[in-house]
């Protein structure tokens, strides 16, 4: 099978002062080569969780309490530390949101991309400068020599999410993992940058997660898209499926809250309710209490099922999507 | 930037001009030091001889003026007790000074550095809340009583190194100093802690509450993300940020120690210029009063005028800024 | 930093009590053991400083009560006049413990009333410069930021240099060397509080600059005045026995704790620790419980740190 990541029950806790916050809590997929899986939902969803939990990137008081992440095959949920490091930023790369977080102020563009490839190959500093300034230039950016010199105050947001891309390209990974990379750029530029991530994604075969709150991105980019809501996945399938006829009532309400041209005039659709208080789930499914489609048999948990070519957490899939079009 | 450092410069003189109005016409109010330098059994002529002799007949605006007129050319006045330039009699006691301070300064840095590191990387641990409260204490201490403490334990009763004095001198590339013999190390030991027990809290604190701000940000999770070795997150990424903020502040806190080894000198006996100050102030030499207070002006002016281009240096985004201006 | 951390969703759902500000404080506060403690401690200081005349076997600074035949007597020894010298005597025979509850009259009395006068001077200077603006505040801020530029223990000396021995004069010196603190801690906070809608609601109703000053934006300096203060107080302490050590800050006269600890000092190479090393003791649980204190109300008065 060519499954890059293979994602099963997964579950990520953090156990704070006021109580257990189940930020993930079951979810599984797998993500194929060469493959681009959107991972959507607002915000509190657990879907940077679900990122930062294949990385082993999540700090007490979270830990992964349950569930495996096969990465090629090899188990690395809960994984030495040693050998997480040897995959991060080698053969799983992330892109965060904020590119004037993510970069060290005080250190030089060259820095920060030369130690990428330092940390895991030992080649020539000569070579992996080269190997950065390539990558400058694969992203589109013009000059990248000077570029490595600069510090990334100097360079504009649009410019230094590129150099995220292209230090997340650098060692050639076999998965990498986009957290909101677009979210903070102006739509222009967030149009250029999915543009080079899905060149990118294709020229070498990389397979990508690409998680985010905005449906309009992934429609344009993945090939298939999970649905996340209160840390359980809902809703899984190929993008057309899922954009074109939406099955659960959460994706319903998520692609019809989305301002599209073609829809000008008509009132913009709003689930009801607020995000729920990860601390205090209501019973059965979480989505319920927004749900207009809730029936009494919706306090039992629902399991996952396979309808129509996708895999759905509810008991009472939208049938006529049309209606809410 | 020269234009920057000019400008400084003249305020800079501005400064010390104030300063010395101020310390001029304020040291002339207390007392009389003639009573202080003629005989008890003196008569009448012998104490006008004296006033005449040290100038103290003229008015006091006429004394400043000429006070001025001298300071133009280097020249401070005469100590009234020991008859020689009070310049020299402070230039002479110097070394001893610097050579605490700097000591203090290394101690601080060396010892408080690490320990906030510690502190802030493993915040729940108990030895960092230890070094958390020995710091409280270290901020809470009056100097000069930890310095009783410190004799009556390492020289009283334990007799590891001599309670009071500078040691024997040694030379090491030309430069004169106590820290270069056995004998010296053993005598400047004491004071040098003594002294720097108030910037090795400020130091751990510093260091502490930098460490714990960057460990929580974006371009640490970004540095992990992409495979680094802790050594090099905590040594390159995190301590290159933090610097910025505690050398700055220790740079600044290098004119405190100057002005707190007063009170260091006067217990360990150490003949610095801290300890002339006192015996001036209790002699009522007002020249060396007045000379000494001038000389710490114009020396934390010219520390602040320093640190602030140490700091543009240091952190890429000042120096941006300052070339815009 | 994550998701889940950030989530609105964990602070929401618990329900506010309704309590007032002052009540919400005072739990907040006693909430720390060791905040507790240090308050306790420091106010058993005060008081036994202010009983002193009443709980001391001897005014030692009563001639007629201080023999030179008790002098230098180690701990629990018997004195001329019968009584037990606990903490033991000083050089001329006075009774240490009483000395030193005496000597805690003197070194709070300069801390406290240091303590306000900077506090009262500094915050009017402050709200002056917030009030006006403009020229003058900028003025005014140069010489906060240029005397803040000088350790405040510095500045001390300088003015006793300048100024000489006598509790009116280290008060003054004290006053001079803290005053700064307090004007920033005003200015930043009108700063802020300037910058608030309600400030411009209240603009826009006609409300005077005066009331708005004084109605609006002092009460909101009271909390970071009241931190500053306290720290600022201890170090006052601190400082004066730091001078009066030294010889240049309170006469043998006014025995405050700091000349207490300077008479002990010569004595102290010789192995009479207890000279000196009681006074010290009783300097260091005034400073470190005032300073445990304003450490706490730091934390429940910072409302970055309010949940």
């Amino acid at each position: 099978m060519s499954a890059v990541l293979d994602v099963h029950g997964l579950k990520t806790h953090f156990f704070t002062h006021a109580g257990v916050v189940k930020a993930v809590d079951g979810v599984d997929f797998t993500v194929s080569k060469g493959e681009i899986m959107g991972l959507v939902g607002e915000s509190g969803s657990g879907k940077s969780i679900t990122g930062f939990s294949i990385l082993g990137l999540i700090d007490p008081p979270g830990r992964i309490v349950e569930g495996s992440i096969k990465f090629n095959g090899e188990e690395i949920a809960n994984a030495k530390e040693e050998r997480l490091q040897g995959l991060r930023g080698n053969r799983i790369s992330m892109i965060f949101q904020d590119p004037m977080m993510t970069l060290n102020p005080v250190l030089r563009i060259d820095t920060q991309m030369m130690e990428a490839i330092l940390a895991h190959e030992s080649v020539s500093k000569q070579t992996a400068w080269e190997r950065s300034r390539d990558a400058l230039g694969l992203v589109g950016i013009p000059s990248p020599e000077e570029r490595l010199r600069a510090y990334p105050h100097q360079l504009s947001g649009g410019m230094r999410q590129r150099v995220a891309i292209a230090t997340a390209f650098l060692n050639k990974p076999d998965l990498i993992i986009a957290d909101e990379p677009t979210t903070a750029l102006d739509v222009t530029i967030q149009a250029q940058i999915i543009h080079e991530a899905q060149k990118l994604t294709k020229q070498t075969g990389t397979a990508m997660i690409w998680i985010t709150h905005d449906l309009a991105v992934v429609a344009g980019l993945a090939d298939r898209i999970s649905v996340m809501y209160a840390g359980r996945i809902v809703e899984q399938g190929g993008i057309d499926d899922v954009i074109d006829r939406p099955l659960h009532p959460y994706t319903v309400g998520l692609l019809g809250s989305v301002p599209t041209a073609n829809r000008r005039g008509k009132r913009l659709f709003q689930i009801e309710g607020m995000t729920p208080n990860m601390l205090d789930l209501p019973r059965g499914c979480a989505f319920g209490p927004r749900c207009h489609a809730r029936t009494d048999a919706c306090d039992q948990q629902p399991l996952i099922k396979d309808i129509d070519g996708r895999s759905l957490r509810c008991l009472n899939p939208q049938r006529a999507p049309e209606a809410v079009k | 930037m020269t234009v920057f450092i000019i400008r400084r410069l003249l305020q800079a003189l501005l400064v010390v001009f104030m300063m010395s109005v101020i310390v001029f016409f304020g040291v002339n109010i207390v007392g009389d030091p003639v009573y202080m330098l003629v005989s008890p059994d003196a008569d009448q002529a012998d104490i006008e001889a004296a006033i005449s002799r040290l100038g103290l007949d003229r008015p006091i605006l006429e004394q400043y003026w000429l006070f001025l007129k001298g300071a133009a050319q280097g020249d401070l006045g005469n100590s009234f007790i020991f008859g020689e330039p009070a310049l020299k009699l402070i230039l002479h006691h110097m070394p001893a000074t610097m050579e605490l301070a700097f000591s203090a300064l290394f101690l601080a840095i060396v010892i408080g550095i690490p320990l906030g590191l510690y502190a802030g990387l493993y915040p729940d641990g108990m030895l960092s809340k230890g070094i958390m409260a020995a710091s409280i204490f270290g901020f809470s201490l009056p100097t000069f009583w930890v310095g009783l403490m410190l004799i009556m334990l390492f020289a009283v009763e334990l007799q590891w190194v001599p309670a009071t004095g500078r040691g024997d001198i040694g030379s090491f590339l030309g430069i004169q100093s106590s820290i270069f013999t056995l004998d010296g190390l053993s005598h400047i030991f004491l004071p040098a802690l003594n002294l720097a027990l108030l910037k090795i809290s400020l130091a751990i604190r510093l260091t502490r509450a930098g460490v714990r701000e960057a460990m929580g940000l974006d371009y640490v999770k970004y540095a992990r993300a992409k495979g680094l070795s802790t050594r090099r997150i905590i040594l390159v990424h995190v301590m290159k940020n933090i610097m910025i903020p505690v050398v700055t502040v220790m740079g600044l806190e290098f004119g405190s120690l100057i002005g707190f080894s007063v009170v260091t000198e006067t217990i360990f006996a150490w003949p610095g210029m801290g300890k002339l100050l006192i015996d001036a102030i209790l002699q009522l030499d007002r020249p060396v009063v007045v000379a000494y207070l001038m000389i710490i002006v114009l020396f934390f002016v010219l520390i602040n005028l320093i640190v602030d281009i140490l700091y543009s240096i240091l952190d890429p985004r000042v120096r941006l800024q300052d070339q815009g201006a | 930093m994550s998701d889940a951390t950030a989530h609105p969703a964990l602070s929401a759902g618990i329900p506010a009590k309704v309590e007032t500000p002052f009540q919400r404080f005072r739990a907040e506060f006693f909430e720390s053991k060791i905040a507790t403690v240090a308050l306790a401690v420091f106010g058993s200081i005060v008081l036994l400083a202010i009983l002193a005349p009443w709980i001391t076997p001897q005014n030692p600074y009563d001639l007629a009560q201080v023999s030179v035949m008790d002098g230098r007597l180690p701990p629990g020894s018997e004195a001329f006049d019968g009584y037990t010298m606990w903490l033991g005597s000083d050089g001329s025979g006075r009774d240490l413990y009483s000395a030193i509850l005496y000597g805690l009259r003197i070194s709070l009395t300069v801390g406290l009333a240091s303590g306000v006068i900077a506090l009262l001077i500094g915050m009017a200077i402050g709200l002056v410069a917030a009030y006006a603006g403009g020229r003058i505040e900028a003025i005014i801020m140069r010489i906060v930021d240029l005397q803040l530029s000088f350790p405040a223990s510095l500045v001390a000396l300088m003015m006793v240099a300048a100024l000489g021995k006598g509790v009116d004069k280290i008060i003054l010196a004290l006053v001079i060397a803290q005053w700064a603190y307090y004007a920033r801690t005003v200015r930043a906070t009108a700063l802020v509080e300037r910058g608030k809608e309600y400030v411009e609601a209240a603009q826009c109703l006609g409300i005077s600059r005066f009331r708005i000053v004084f109605r609006h934006i002092l009460p909101n300096c009271m909390a970071p005045l009241i931190v500053v203060g306290t720290v600022q107080t201890a170090s006052a302490i601190s400082l004066e026995a730091t001078l009066s050590f030294l010889g240049v800050g309170l006469p043998q006269t006014e025995p405050s704790i700091g000349v207490l600890i300077a008479n002990g000092f010569e004595y102290m190479l010789s192995g009479r620790y207890w000279i000196s090393v009681f006074p010290g003791l009783a300097l260091l649980f005034t400073v470190v419980s005032i300073n445990l204190v304003g450490d706490h109300l730091r934390d429940v008065l910072n409302p970055r740190l309010k949940k």
